[in-house]
């Protein structure tokens, strides 16, 4: 984070920095106070807009435009910068006939199969060639993965004067050709000389001399397009030459002390740790097979057999053999989605027993609190780990439905197990904070009570569930009882050591279990072990290179001795980027990583990312193989083909390159597209799950954002029992215009009540101009704006905004749209209890003769990946 | 000893309310209260016996110079208030018990010991920083820390500022910083910047503040007063004033006797 007081200019958008990263915050105030221009883009003016220089409104869900108006920009002007992109991106090379872009299909790319609701990444590839993403997820498309892989590496035509219609640079032209200033105005709702402004200050601020980063959160990430939106960042960036140098690059700011942490060591369902894939039931029907589907010819990925292996050899020790295929068949394969909402959606049709919630609380924290009630009530059994009883843990008889006498606690079957949990201060362990930085944190003191760390709970509940089975011959308990479960104790409680699970993460040598240093060193023949190889080198030496404490005084400014970061203790990503294609940096101010032409070796203030020996001018012979294809003057290491993709032929469920598509439920037509929506959005069509029109609903004419408050944190389990914090900010508020106040007839510190069609919630008022109207195509939007840490238990206690959020997510992660919504709002509280949509519909249904949401029409999605699932409700419909 | 004391830069607190919880915590205060006040995001309301720092938050339909917003003319002042700790405290000079007291640091401290919750404090400060407990009756204010500074380190609020808006250290150094602050941000353009409090020319009536601010609008606007002075400044004007009243008073009356005195003897 540190680099980023060395950006000339800083832009903050999908992100609310100040209010939610105040300690990193510091890095741009340092930047400001070098004289670097700070620009945030946020539908509200906040803490951050406070100290900007530029604050600019933007309608929530419009980003992708207003970024392409600046892609158009500096393509237009040719601002963007040229050697580096000629050289470091697959701008030159050429794609294939068949690709059709959205400007030509009305708002759809070549591929859309309406049957499967998917698209075939075929007609996007390069011309003659198969380049497969760098992570493996090949069965987010339709038809079979690719099982042949070729020996190319990347593109087979270039053309490096960039004017082939067909050439990458070209195609990303024309695709962003009508998102001009004119357009930004009307589709943003920014006025034309302020979006100019902001173009100007970005494209100024890149190229040799200067850079550009950019910061970006949920307000980007929680849209059902949102992963486009990062990538019409990137593409952004690596036009103008700022991915991998100082003061420049994308900042991603994670919103929890270690939620990076949890998925590099994954808690999520369709990676393994370092982001390997997890097996699929259909296609990796054996370790060759799993190896042969996710691997790659050439760049980084290709060493992925060795962290494969490794893994394996520290979950199943010396029960994983060659073979046996490394015990692979032992793990668990993925049938299809088993993402968040797809899960839940399940356990409402009564299909999932058992439910684990450790440090985690849905029916506040996630989307639609009442479909996430009414699932529970279906299990047998819940679990739940945490610091004070959840509003998920007592949904059984604390709820809204339950208020109201619509369902009563005598009725609900689910059997639950509440376990406290210890705090950070009460246990050892490591964090991976926001800058894939590892810190360990030092146990102070011991739990009180009962009161225990998520490593003991689940290393006795495997010990156990071992002892169990112990002596089966049953294949299902073959992996389980095979775990190397050998992690010493220590204390009455007999609590697992949390070193020497770093030490297992880190990896080491089976023979004499020495940890091992660097990820380079991991073999694929059973000889190392290694839980993450992202994370190996953090017990290099065998110390905890996570619990160093080296003062910031006391070393250059990258402080590559205080904790440490993966991988390899690296803290920009792609950093060779930052030197030119013969390894000299583009300018002196901006130095940061070059060759060292007389040791013959990368140098720098960062630990390079690249192969250390390798230079400038190597390369790849005709026969090279693996990593020996990447030149020396290929940054983008963890690419096929070493190059920055500007476009994406492969990877993304949604299109090689961002498109504007409106959030599921908006105020406005998509004005480029007939295609309302990202086509390849999931949805649960249900009848718990109701939507609302795609725009012009006149139930619900306003425009909903949630987001978060400095004084509290996420659904507020950790702030609202601590007065100190809860006296702050005691009650649950929505911010609204004079206008709006003065429209619906609400008063300052009043109440009001806020529906959709999934729920309703009360809150106190705040009339702030902070929350402006959106004027678009000569109407007035208003705007609602909800924090969303409230819940029913806690010192101070209010209504959860979630509650009004419906399921549907993005394609390629799964992600909840909590950042645009549409709702209605009336002044005072609701006079008994409030209603939720799983009791049965808030609103009436409208006539049919609104606009329809996509066109064409996508038609009956089956039920699988990414598909729907029919409402099959158990409790009345 | 050299004194020490605060030099707060508004212009960079982004709000986050990081000194009050560190006061809060440091000190182990009550809190005052869950209440939401609707004013922005401000539910503090004031310093008081049991909060020692304060954020106020100010929604201006003023720009800011410098600044530029798609909502057109706004913007949101942030500040961290807290006890002046005055060169010349008014709290000071009423306190009857001698609780409150001068300290090494030059800050002014409350000794908890001594103090019989008379009161008079309260009155005295033209800030309305002291108060009294409801519960057991003392009067409570920042304490500058007095412990931590004993211990050698810096108050808990300036640690936890993020930003370094809230700057601790030497008064002298404070006051030079906040010179070079205050000239950058002239040059600049921000023309509206200056310094509350920095000194006795800028301030008599308090003698200049051990807590000094830099400021972008009136005081007023902050909810703090233009012209404040420890009320025992007023005290010799008001008693030279009561002498010649006293005086005029007494000349009067003696004239009023012989005048009367002389009427009916003739």
């Amino acid at each position: 984070m540190q680099d980023l007081q060395h950006a000339d200019c800083i832009v903050i958008q999908g992100s609310n920095m100040a209010e939610c990263h105040p300690v990193g915050f510091r890095w741009v105030m340092a930047a400001k106070s070098r004289g670097a221009k700070v620009i945030h883009v946020d539908p509200r003016f906040t803490r951050t807009s406070a100290v900007a220089d530029l604050h600019v409104p933007i309608r929530a869900g419009s980003d992708v435009a207003f970024l392409g108006g600046i892609i158009r920009y500096a393509i237009e002007g040719e601002r963007w910068f040229r050697d580096y992109v000629l050289h470091y991106t697959n701008a030159p090379s050429l794609v294939c006939e068949d690709f059709k872009d959205t400007e030509d299909l009305d708002g759809l790319f070549s591929g859309w199969n309406e049957k499967d609701g998917q698209y075939d990444p075929a007609s996007w590839a390069y011309e003659g060639t198969d380049v497969g993403p760098a992570a493996g997820n090949r069965e987010h498309f339709t038809g079979q993965p690719h099982s042949e892989r070729g020996t190319q590496s990347g593109a087979e035509r270039f053309d490096f004067t960039l004017q082939h219609p067909r050439c990458v640079f070209q195609i990303l032209k024309r695709h962003f050709s009508r998102y001009t200033p004119e357009l930004v105005e009307e589709v943003c709702g920014v006025p034309k000389e302020l979006f100019l402004k902001v173009a100007e200050a970005v494209c100024a601020n890149s190229g040799r001399e200067r850079t550009t980063a950019f910061c970006y959160a949920v307000g980007w990430t929680q849209h059902s397009t949102g992963v486009q939106y990062i990538r019409t960042a990137s593409i952004l960036q690596l036009l103008l030459g700022n991915i991998g140098r100082p003061g420049g690059g994308i900042m991603a700011l994670r919103g929890h002390a270690s939620i990076q942490g949890s998925t590099d060591i994954p808690t999520l369902y369709d990676i393994l740790p370092g982001y390997l894939p997890s097996p699929k039931d259909k296609h990796d029907t054996s370790f060759e097979q799993y190896v042969k589907l996710n691997d790659s010819p050439s760049g980084w990925w290709s060493e992925f057999p060795k962290y494969a292996v490794s893994l394996l050899k520290a979950w199943f020790g010396a029960a994983a053999t060659k073979e046996n295929g490394w015990l692979f068949d032992a793990l668990p394969r993925l049938s299809g989605d088993h993402s968040h909402m797809t899960t839940v959606a399940a356990m409402a049709d009564g299909e999932v027993k058992g439910y684990f919630l450790m440090g985690e609380n849905p029916t506040v924290g996630s989307m639609h609190g009442a479909l996430h009630r009414k699932a529970m009530r279906q299990l047998d059994w819940l679990v739940v780990r945490d610091f004070a009883v959840t509003e998920s843990a007592d949904f059984w008889r604390d709820a809204p439905e339950i208020e109201r006498g619509e369902v009563r606690p005598e009725d609900v079957p689910t059997e639950v197990f509440f376990f406290p949990a210890a705090t950070h201060t009460e246990k050892d362990g490591a964090f991976t904070n926001t800058q894939r930085l590892l810190q360990w944190h030092h146990k102070a003191v011991e739990p009180p009570g009962d009161c225990r760390s998520e490593l003991h709970f689940l290393y006795h509940l495997g010990r156990r569930l071992k002892e169990l089975h112990a002596g089966s011959a049953d294949p299902r308990d073959q992996g389980l009882l095979a775990l190397t479960w050998d992690y010493p104790v220590s204390g009455e409680s007999e609590e697992p050591s949390a070193e020497a699970v770093l030490h297992e993460i880190n990896g080491f040598r089976v023979a004499d279990r020495q940890p091992v240093g660097q990820f380079t060193d991991l073999k694929d023949d059973g000889s190392t072990a290694c839980g993450c190889w992202i994370y190996c080198g953090s017990y290099k030496d065998g110390v905890n290179q996570t619990a160093r404490r080296k003062p910031g005084r006391e070393q250059p400014w990258v402080a590559l001795e205080w904790g440490w970061a993966w991988p390899a203790n690296r803290h920009m990503l792609y950093n060779r980027a930052s030197a030119d294609p013969e390894g000299r940096p583009w300018s002196e101010r901006k130095r940061y990583v070059w060759w060292d032409d007389e040791k013959q070796h990368w140098t720098g203030h960062d630990t390079p990312d690249f192969i250390a020996d390798r230079p400038p001018s190597y390369r790849p012979g005709k026969d090279a193989r693996g990593i020996d294809t990447l030149a020396g003057d290929n940054p983008f290491v963890m690419q096929g083909d070493g190059l920055g993709w500007l476009y994406a032929p492969s990877g993304l469920a949604d299109g090689p390159l961002p498109t504007h598509y409106e959030p599921q439920e908006g105020v406005v037509e998509n004005l480029l597209y007939g295609q309302q929506c990202n086509p390849g959005r999931m949805e649960w069509l249900r009848r718990d799950n109701p939507y609302h029109r795609p725009w012009d609903d006149p139930r619900f004419p306003y425009l909903i954002t949630t987001y978060r408050l400095t004084e509290h944190h996420t659904a507020g389990a950790m702030s609202r029992w601590l007065t100190w914090l809860s006296e702050l900010q005691p009650e649950m508020f929505c911010e609204v215009s004079p206008e709006l106040a003065r429209e619906k007839g609400l008063t300052n510190g009043g109440w009001a009540t806020i529906t959709t069609a999934r729920g309703e919630i009360e809150a106190r008022v705040l009339v702030t101009e902070r929350i402006p109207p959106l004027r678009i195509k000569g109407r007035t939007i208003q705007q609602i704006g909800l924090p969303y840490h409230w819940g029913s238990k806690g010192r101070v206690r209010g209504d959860a905004a979630n509650e009004l959020i419906s399921f549907v997510a993005d394609p390629n992660v799964s992600i909840q749209e909590s950042k645009a919504l549409t709702g209605a709002i009336e002044a005072g509280r609701r006079s008994r209890g409030r209603r939720v949509v799983t009791s049965g519909p808030l609103v009436p249904a409208l006539r049919s003769g609104g606009p329809e949401r996509d066109l064409p029409v996508v038609g009956h999605k089956p039920v699988g990946p990414h598909g729907i699932s029919e409402s099959r409700t158990q409790e009345g419909d | 000893m050299a004194a020490v004391g605060f030099f707060t830069d508004t212009t960079i607190c982004i709000g986050c309310k990081a000194c009050e919880v560190a006061c809060k915590e440091w000190n182990q205060l009550p809190d005052d209260g869950l209440l939401f006040t609707g004013m922005s995001y401000d539910n503090t309301a004031a310093l008081g016996a049991s909060t020692w720092r304060h954020v106020s938050f100010i929604e201006r339909p003023v720009p800011l110079t410098g600044q530029e917003t798609g909502l057109g003319d706004f913007s949101w002042l942030l500040q961290s208030d807290v006890c002046k700790h005055c060169h010349r405290a008014g709290c000071l000079e009423a306190c009857p018990t001698g609780a409150i007291i001068r300290t090494e640091f030059d800050s002014v401290y409350v000794q908890p010991d001594v103090c019989n919750g008379c009161g008079y404090c309260v009155v005295s400060c033209p800030f309305g920083v002291i108060d009294r407990r409801e519960d057991d009756g003392r009067a409570w204010k920042c304490t500058l820390c007095y412990d931590r500074l004993k211990g050698g380190m810096e108050p808990a609020c300036a640690k936890a500022c993020p930003t370094d808006s809230i700057q601790f250290g030497d008064l002298d150094e404070l006051r030079e910083r906040a010179r070079g602050r205050l000239e950058r941000l002239h040059r600049h353009g921000v023309a509206e910047a200056y310094l509350y409090g920095a000194d006795a020319a800028g301030q008599p009536g308090t003698e200049g503040l051990n807590a000094f601010f830099l400021l972008v609008d009136k005081p007023e606007v902050y909810n703090l007063p233009p012209d404040p002075a420890a009320p025992a400044k007023e005290a010799k004007p008001a008693w030279t004033s009561m002498a010649f009243a006293v005086l005029g008073m007494a000349a009067a009356a003696v004239g009023a006797v012989l005048t009367a005195r002389g009427g009916r003897e003739s």
